[in-house]
């Protein structure tokens, strides 16, 4: 079942000039959320942010009855979610989309591929692989070090592996250049980044043939399949609504 | 409590609150959000004789107050919609109502006619002003013989309520208003989007797939309000009228205006149970303002 609700902000962190992470929380219990699944807020601003923007679920963390969001300043929008202060409410729609597939075994070794604020899904992702037992393996690219998000996070969590363009950090070149694909066998990709780091990895994934789930941000209104805006073209059934038929998807069925 | 409900012709609506095509998928999608069963009437996203994969992405682009489109009626066809929707939704305790679109008036009519053998389908709405489709849509509705052509053959096949909703893009939309129910219309539902455009100044290109798209949200409400009013005084047939509406005031100014019942479109993305509280708003206007009826405000500007 799928929610409308006003949540209060809980937290504002800035990670840093380009990033946020917003806690929200609320007197009701969240509802269930799946990992890939995302949330559209609505911005009250101005007449400029009049569309909601969907966010992919960072993480939940049921204890402290938290979502947490981490949002990349890009526009208007969420120029006006990093100047939130705790207790602003914000009217969140959730949840939204699939989710990403777990693994059919805890054994079952599962990378998990971001680059920039695509990042944000794997680390719920990773978290709730980790709770069946399993040992996610991130591999987390971005340009410099100074771009790489909640490492110590994703540390908690599961084995991190790193590159960044420069070489500040980690192996220096792109994530299908890191090492660990040559010296480890994979069952199951799940990635969320660029769209040209997706497709690297996907192109990746289909040469080794590993099973391979991408998360697609494509441009939406309604999260919901009603304004069919968000569409992606699949090999098996045409256009495809993002919000309801993703935002993952199996690699295969996209036309990269 | 006002007495709400309203009639289009034979058409009864329990209150005069309407979703836009296209915006409301085929209601169920809204289900977790909104009692169905309570809006006046659910049009349906357009349907075509035959399945189209709709335009390219990217299909949307934002604007101040608003939004274009270019989806480019992408449906699975009458077919798939009378096998395969029609019995998921016809128990719904509302007017289902479907958008009917095509490229030839032939086309239009054989849709109709598939559609008019629905039961629980009281009424559809012609759509003859689509401006995203290359062939049909808009261009049936831009001059009064193209809508008038594409009428007279409906009408022919489809013996129940026929709404028929008007493009913007027109000098004169009262022209074209009189030119379909001279046909046989029982209502005009207006403003379809407003064509326009936007650029992303840094690629040099236009936000949306195919160049140009239709303009709807708050932004085009002022114009949809003065074309209602102007239509309602030109045609006797009732007038449905749609462009923003986001507030039980935005529906209170069109059936001042003189529209018989409203839709609501783009804000079903802002707020999905919004039609319901344009319902409610629209009710304790009335109970605030002394009037007995809905009926009381309609065409009274």
């Amino acid at each position: 079942m799928k929610h409308c609700i006003d949540l209060t902000v809980k937290s504002v962190e800035h990670i840093n000039e380009k990033y946020v992470l917003v806690k929200l929380t609320d007197n009701n219990p969240l509802p269930e959320m799946k990992p890939g699944q995302f949330v559209e807020i609505k911005v009250e601003d101005s007449p400029k942010t009049f569309l909601r923007r969907p966010i992919s679920i960072n993480n939940v963390e049921t204890d402290t009855n938290e979502l947490h969001l981490l949002i990349a300043i890009v526009g208007d929008g969420t120029r006006h979610m990093a100047k939130l202060v705790p207790g602003d409410k914000l009217n969140v729609m959730l949840p939204l989309g699939n989710g990403f597939t777990l693994p059919e075994k805890p054994s079952d070794k599962h990378l998990l591929v971001g680059g920039g604020v695509g990042v944000a899904p794997l680390l719920y992702l990773g978290k709730k692989i980790k709770e069946m037992g399993g040992e996610p393996t991130f591999l987390l690219g971005a340009r410099s070090a100074k771009d790489l998000l909640m490492i110590d996070k994703f540390k908690s969590v599961g084995r991190v592996f790193i590159t960044t363009e420069d070489g500040s950090e980690g192996e220096k070149g792109f994530v299908t250049n890191h090492s660990i694909l040559n010296k480890e066998t994979f069952k199951l990709i799940s990635t969320c980044g660029p769209k040209p780091m997706m497709v690297a990895v996907a192109r990746y994934a289909d040469n080794t043939n590993i099973e391979c789930e991408v998360s697609l941000e494509n441009k939406m209104a309604c999260g919901l399949g009603a304004c069919l805006c968000c569409v992606e073209k699949t090999q098996d059934k045409g256009n495809i609504c993002i919000c309801t038929e993703g935002p993952v998807i199996n690699a295969k069925r996209l036309e990269w | 409590m006002a007495t709400l409900n309203v009639n289009i012709g034979n058409l009864k609506l329990k209150n005069p609150v309407m979703t836009a095509s296209g915006t409301f998928g085929y209601g169920v999608e809204f289900a977790d959000f909104v009692p169905l069963e309570e809006i006046g009437g659910i049009i349906v996203k357009g349907t075509t004789l035959h399945h189209r994969e709709g335009n390219d992405y990217p299909r949307m682009a934002e604007t101040a107050s608003g939004m274009l489109n270019c989806v480019g009626l992408q449906n699975k066809g009458v077919d798939y919609f009378c096998n395969n929707i029609y019995p998921t939704i016809k128990d719904i305790d509302t007017n289902m109502i479907v958008n009917v679109s095509g490229s030839s008036p032939e086309d239009y009519g054989e849709c109709a006619a598939r559609i008019n053998e629905l039961d629980n389908i009281p009424a559809i709405e012609l759509n003859i002003s689509c401006p995203n489709v290359k062939h049909g849509g808009m261009a049936f509705g831009t001059s009064c013989e193209g809508a008038a052509s594409v009428v007279r053959e409906v009408r022919r096949k489809y013996d129940k309520t026929l709404i028929v909703k008007l493009s913007p893009n027109v000098t004169d939309i009262t022209e074209i208003a009189r030119a379909v129910e001279a046909e046989g219309a029982d209502s005009v539902s207006l403003i379809n989007t407003l064509m326009g455009m936007a650029i992303d100044i840094e690629k040099r290109q236009s936000l949306l797939s195919i160049g140009t798209g239709g303009l709807s949200g708050p932004a085009v409400k002022p114009v949809a309000v003065r074309m209602v009013h102007q239509v309602s005084k030109a045609v006797k047939i009732p007038v449905v009228g749609l462009g923003g509406i986001c507030t039980a005031e935005d529906a209170i100014e069109f059936l001042m205006a003189g529209a018989t019942a409203i839709e609501i479109g783009t804000a079903n993305f802002l707020d999905p149970a919004v039609t319901i509280k344009v319902r409610d708003g629209i009710n304790a206007w009335l109970d605030s303002h002394g009037c007995s009826s809905v009926k009381e405000i309609i065409g009274v500007i």
